[in-house]
């Protein structure tokens, strides 16, 4: 820590001891299976594949392979729920099956945090206070829309699309699942959820909570694999609904396969977000939130702020007092209670990071990375900058999905504005500034679907949440992250 | 065209010759092409443009460079400009209903045409400042910020119109796309083209801004791929594709992540044809966060 450049730690460098989360109350099976109706079956396929914690490189469990013959036997179970109890129950009580998911995850949250930082290489201090408690609040929102749905829509009545397959990214994995589940049951939906591969964990936890809380069998379902088993639940006819978050590429493939057939989709897709630095800003604070944009779990956020623009009359200053405070951030064992930023959820994504780093520098960019030390085993990339690129640079058009900063600097409005939206994602943007007028105007001017003024990387189960252009198709969260679990009529 | 005209004793009638409608201007097809459009007795009724694959990207040009500025005009102003398109058309009632009998709609289904197209107008202009506060929502969230969502234009949406209403169809689907702040290029009706054009001039005389709406005449076989794939269209509507275009449509817009709103199957006479949802359909909900604090 002790580094020359290290001028935030004002007494020349603080040592923090290890405080590490203690996993002896956690309970993590040697071996997972397939939740389908109600029941925990082996895979068809009798194939199961590690889920490795990526900070030690340790296997933490064997988790059972999905094939076509248990997605369609997920999909039957999840057909046979909705048209037998699921449909047909009394919404309000739909609603309390839901609040008992809520407050089950609240009760088991100590575990729920350390599962996920030890499978996802998440900091402990992230999982505890952002993914579990959003998770949680997820499901006690929309457990409160299930008997008031007539009222969201005005002049319209709904009605459940039937059987929703659902796949989910490894970066917030029970937020994820949160978000896709709890939405669909609410609506009166069955589900078939699949976890990513690197990530599956949590999401069987997930199936743990449901059947505790006494779902009717089949109401959720979840396989678990890799891309193959996403593509038969989305190719599956029993599928009513597809709701995909993860990246541009796949959600692509995923609009082409569901083309002539009658399944509605929602896509939350990738970002390469704008963060725009005014010189009238609180420059502290921006700082701040240009830390929190782009370091949050390890740069793994389709909405991260991974394209910098600061205003050229304060470049210089905002650069100088990002890198010292990037010298503070600790990278290490996500179950630190210290550490900042934790590990790189895959190898095969620290891989494309470092890819990325290589372009970077090919393409003529200027990298900066912060003196950190690394851990020896387990998958880590310190925190980065690029300075001295150009729109047309790969780091700053393409989403590395690490955490790794492209910077550019601007001297108008209008110049942001045009630099901010030359990019084909529009997930996310930030702006800060003090004038009232200036943020109206650039949120205003911002083609993203979440635009964050004076703040960054802000989440609410109220919030809606989606993308503009290939960022998406569809909202979730809040009133508008209904509609993707129901049919409108007239 | 003209022959009966000049065997009558009446004088020579001056025979229409039927463009397109790019950013503003009337030119015929820069492919020079054409289709002939005939009456139930084989007789020419019109050369209409065949347009081309290049007079599309042409018009999402001009659609691309004008959305900004139509989303950027108040909503009361949006409102009085549909207003006044609505305006314009009843005053051209009787060429509307002479120009659907020509294409082969009785009398009667004709003027009903022509007044459900003029009222659906006055439905969609009345909608421009309401829909917004319908659909959007101030979202309570937990911290101490001030959080809101409201929608926005997606962009520039491409519209295969319905072929068996060539006046209303079309209408019905241009209005709820521009009232939001979209720009819009348009395939008229293959069968019944001629309104279609003749409605592209109401709009030119009613402060419509050019590139707002333009409009193509031409084969639906050869120009749907084109609606579907092109990189800088935001949302395509489709109406009435059979389930191989709806197929062809489907993929071809998962190249940009494009917007898919199918309407197939609807009555565009009926009342339950217009609702604000069908405004919503090519809107994007942006949601804004803001701290709260001193």
């Amino acid at each position: 820590m002790a580094t020359p450049e290290n001028k935030l730690a004002f007494d020349g460098g603080w040592e923090y001891s290890p405080a590490p989360e203690s996993t002896d109350h956690i309970k993590v099976e040697k071996k997972y299976e397939l939740f389908i109706g109600g029941d925990f079956v082996k895979p068809e396929s009798g194939k199961y594949f590690n889920t490795i914690n990526p900070a030690t490189e340790e296997r933490l469990s064997r988790v059972a392979l999905a094939n076509d013959a248990d997605v369609d036997k997920a999909v039957k179970a999840a057909r046979k729920a909705y048209r037998g109890p699921w449909s047909r129950m009394k919404p309000a009580d739909r609603g309390k099956y839901i609040y008992r998911i809520a407050r089950i995850i609240q009760e088991r949250a100590r575990e729920f945090a350390a599962i996920e930082s030890l499978d996802g290489g998440k900091p402990i201090r992230e999982a505890r206070d952002v993914d579990v408690p959003l998770a949680s609040a997820h499901f006690f929102y929309y457990a409160g829309w299930a008997d008031k749905l007539e009222y969201a829509f005005p002049g319209r009545k709904v009605r459940p699309m039937g059987v929703a397959g659902q796949i989910i990214p490894w970066n917030f994995p029970l937020l994820m699942a949160a978000w896709k589940v709890a939405p669909a049951l609410a609506c009166g939906n069955t589900v078939v959820l699949k976890p990513a591969e690197t990530t599956p964990l949590t999401a069987m936890k997930l199936a743990e909570v449901i059947a505790d809380a006494g779902l009717p069998e089949g109401v959720v379902n979840i396989v678990t694999g890799a891309g193959d088993t996403g593509s038969s639940i989305v190719s599956h006819p029993g599928v009513d609904k597809i709701a995909f978050t993860g990246s541009t590429e796949v959600g692509r493939i995923i609009q082409r396969a569901l083309a002539g057939s009658k399944k509605k989709y929602t896509l939350e897709l990738g970002g390469k977000a704008a963060n725009i630095i005014f010189a009238d800003a609180a420059i502290d604070e921006a700082v701040e939130g240009i830390v929190n944009g782009i370091f949050f779990n390890q740069g793994h956020v389709c909405c991260a702020g991974s394209r910098l623009f600061v205003q050229e009359s304060v470049a210089e200053q905002v650069i100088r007092k990002l890198k010292d405070r990037m010298e503070t951030l600790i990278v290490g064992d996500p179950l630190d209670k210290n550490t900042d930023i934790g590990a790189i959820n895959s190898k095969a994504q620290l891989e494309t990071i470092q890819s990325y780093l290589d372009i970077g520098k090919q393409e003529g960019a200027d990298i900066y990375q912060s003196a950190c030390a690394l851990p020896d085993k387990g998958y880590w990339c310190r925190p980065t900058l690029f300075t001295g690129v150009s729109q047309s640079n790969r780091v700053v058009q393409e989403e590395i999905f690490g955490p790794v900063l492209a910077i550019q600097t601007f001297r108008t409005f209008d110049e942001a504005i045009s630099k901010a939206n030359n990019t084909p994602y529009g997930l996310s943007g930030g702006v800060w500034t003090d004038k009232g007028a200036k943020i109206f105007r650039m949120t205003q001017s911002v083609r993203a679907g979440v635009v964050w003024a004076n703040t960054f990387n802000k989440f609410d189960p109220t919030s809606p949440f989606g993308g503009y252009k290939e960022s998406g198709i569809g909202r979730e969260g809040g009133l508008h992250g209904l509609d993707a679990y129901l049919r409108l009529e007239a | 065209m003209a022959a009966k005209a000049e065997r009558s004793k009446e004088r020579v009638a001056v025979a229409k010759t039927y463009k397109i409608y790019i950013d503003g201007k009337f030119p015929r097809t820069e492919s020079g092409r054409y289709f002939t459009l005939e009456d139930p007795k084989g007789n020419v009724i019109a050369n209409v443009c065949r347009g081309s694959r290049k007079d599309f990207r042409n018009a999402t040009v001009a659609a691309r460079k004008a959305q900004p500025g139509w989303a950027g005009a108040s909503a009361y102003l949006r409102g009085q400009i549909l207003y006044r398109i609505a305006e314009m058309l009843e005053g051209r009632r009787e060429q509307f209903i002479a120009e659907l009998k020509l294409q082969g709609v009785t009398q009667r289904a004709a003027q009903k045409e022509v007044n459900a197209s003029i009222d659906r107008l006055i439905y969609f202009a009345g909608w421009a400042d309401k829909y917004q506060q319908v659909f959007s929502a101030v979202n309570p969230v937990a911290s101490s910020h001030f959080n809101f969502s409201v929608l926005e234009p997606t962009g520039v949406v491409s519209i295969i119109a319905p072929d068996d209403s060539g006046l209303l169809g079309l209408i019905s689907n241009v209005a709820p796309t521009i009232v939001g702040g979209n720009t819009c290029v348009v395939l008229a009706s293959e069968s019944m083209p001629l309104s279609a054009v003749s409605f592209a001039e109401v709009l030119h005389a009613s402060d419509v801004p050019a590139g707002v709406v333009n409009i193509l005449t031409g084969l639906r076989s050869e120009l749907t791929e084109h609606f579907a794939s092109h990189m800088d269209v935001n949302a395509i509507v489709f109406c009435d594709g059979a389930r191989k275009t709806a197929r062809t449509v489907q993929e071809l817009a998962s190249d940009n992540i494009k917007h898919v709103v199918a309407r197939t199957d609807i009555d565009w006479n009926r009342d339950s044809a217009q609702h604000p949802y069908l405004i919503r359909d090519t809107q994007e909900v942006k949601t804004t966060w803001h701290p709260i604090g001193s």
